[in-house]
């Protein structure tokens, strides 16, 4: 359990929290869609801290956690490849693909290297002419800027040896999915601030209107988190479902327009298939015509690809908020951190990874001392080699 | 991947026809790309995402975030080393037999890799 007095501006957080109690008549479901606000809400207790009527529902806002399984069997083969240099973002390192994952291809001797920017990757490209360097573009509308700038750069500087596996996602159709599906009981949503950073707000007032659900959007910060559940509930009691930015610091309603601009230059709106899920239409991009050459599916053609999807894991479910973590029955004991059946247990914002490390104790699913992974100092004889 | 921090403009330059810009972020320095706010001055701060200024921020907000960040462990998740990281996760020891581990007792002087810190509550 955790204390009020952890949190930033322990007072704000009070009186925020005395409004949200005073404010509630009826019971309320929200949706937070990015995974960085889960972690937050689990780390800090903050479900626990909000009147039971409020009920906080976890969105599918992990860019690691819905890449589908067939992508990630596409990058393990593209990274085994004697001649390819592959890049990622650290994430991915450990998310499982059928039967392996990045970590254990770079052990069996792949070229595998984590890069912190995808220029880095194109960087990389440079230097090693004769190879071929192939970057790992996952991600939401925050991460897919830099990948189409990294894709620009490498066409106009004229880099033959770079390309993108690209599998990028956009939040509005996973929205408007949720909405679809007929076991929804999500009455609000808490947006994705920084992806509100780069596309601003204008895709939101539609999709309110439409399901009549207020959109707030929301930081990830504790104190943000509960501004935006107080905005949300406010507007709930009142009967409005509009737009309202309660993350005004960091997002202006038009975004960013040069990101924007060249989002629209280098990618096209594409069905996407997310994992755990399936497919969402218009829910990713793809490379546009114009920059084809660059797309890494498109040069290796990675084929005959058998996916298996370990079956005990509902992982879509509870991407789409119908399961929470806990409740799925392989939680703790078939899957860990250590040896986890679905990405929701190994992405940084992954929920089933967040109950995990902050309520597993409390929730009693784990005994502790069997299954609690080896510290990072441990000796290191104790765990068998790779 | 999916967070993003604020920084601090240090310096701006120019690479392969692109404005790039050194960013402090509560002591680790990275390069930054500048392309998506153009107008960015030194001593400004930003939201950096992945190498890239994707919103400008007031310097209260920027340093209240990048101060919680710090005590959360969450700087060390984004800029530590990703090997050690996801080695720690998986429990696995250092299997690269071509690379020295970078630092054979990450635990000692300096935090645990974010995933791994939380685990600590499980111990007796
Ligand atoms: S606990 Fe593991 S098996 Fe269950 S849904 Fe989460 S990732 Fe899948």
């Amino acid at each position: 359990m955790k204390y009020i007095e952890e949190f930033q501006d322990p007072a704000l957080a009070r009186r925020l929290l005395d409004d949200i109690h005073a404010t509630v008549t009826r019971p309320w479901a929200l949706m937070e869609v990015c995974g960085g606000q889960t972690h937050t809400i689990i780390r800090h207790g903050i479900d626990q801290l909000l009147p039971e009527q409020v009920e906080l529902i976890h969105g599918p806002g992990c860019p690691v956690c819905v890449t589908p399984l067939e992508v990630i069997d596409k990058a393990l083969e593209i990274a085994s490849r004697p001649d390819v240099i592959f890049c990622s973002f650290g994430d991915m390192l450990r998310v499982p693909g059928t039967g392996r994952d990045l970590f254990q291809v770079r052990s069996e001797g792949g070229d595998v290297r984590v890069v912190y920017s995808p220029l880095d990757a194109l960087r990389i490209a440079q230097e090693n002419p004769g190879r071929q360097v192939v970057f790992f573009g996952i991600g939401f509308e925050t991460t897919a800027p830099p990948n189409a700038m990294t894709v620009h750069q490498a066409k106009k500087l004229g880099i033959p040896n770079f390309s993108l596996l690209v599998s990028h996602v956009r939040v509005p159709p996973a929205i408007e999915a949720i909405m679809q599906s007929p076991s929804c009981r999500v009455q609000g949503f808490l947006a994705a601030g920084h992806v509100c950073s780069v596309m601003g707000v204008r895709e939101y007032p539609e999709l309110a209107a439409r399901h009549r659900v207020p959109i707030v959007v929301t930081g990830f910060e504790p104190l943000d988190i509960l501004e935006g559940v107080r905005r949300a509930v406010r507007q709930l009691e009142r009967g409005e479902h509009t737009v309202d930015n309660a993350y005004a610091r960091a997002v202006r309603p038009e975004g960013n327009p040069a990101a924007l601009a060249m989002l629209e230059d280098v990618f096209e709106v594409t069905d996407r298939a997310w994992r755990g899920i399936g497919v969402i239409p218009d829910s990713g991009w793809r490379l546009s015509e114009r920059y084809r050459d660059f797309d890494a599916e498109h040069r290796f053609s990675v084929t005959g690809i058998n996916t298996r999807e370990p079956a005990e894991c509902r992982s879509g479910e509870v991407l789409q908020g119908l399961l929470k973590p806990h409740e799925c029955e392989a939680f703790g004991r078939l899957c860990t951190p250590r040896s986890p059946l679905g990405a929701t247990m190994v992405s940084s914002e992954g929920a089933c990874a967040a109950y995990y490390l902050y309520r597993r104790l409390e929730l009693g699913t784990v005994p502790a001392a069997k299954t609690a992974p080896t510290p990072v100092s441990a000796p290191l004889e104790a765990s068998p080699v790779v | 991947m999916c967070l993003a921090v604020p920084g601090r403009v240090l310096d701006i330059g120019e690479k392969d026809g692109t404005r790039m810009a050194t960013v402090d972020f509560g002591g680790v320095q990275k390069e930054v790309c500048l392309e998506y706010l153009p107008d960015l001055q030194v001593g400004e701060y930003a939201i950096v995402h992945v190498g890239f200024a994707l919103q400008r921020l007031d310097e209260e907000s920027a340093k209240q975030t990048l101060e919680l960040f710090a005590q959360l462990g969450m700087l060390q998740e984004e800029f530590g080393d990703p090997w050690e990281q996801a080695a720690a996760v998986g429990g696995d020891p250092w299997p690269f037999a071509d690379d020295p581990d970078p630092d054979p007792d990450p635990g000692a002087g300096r935090p645990a890799p974010a995933l791994a810190a939380p685990q600590e509550e499980g111990r007796p």
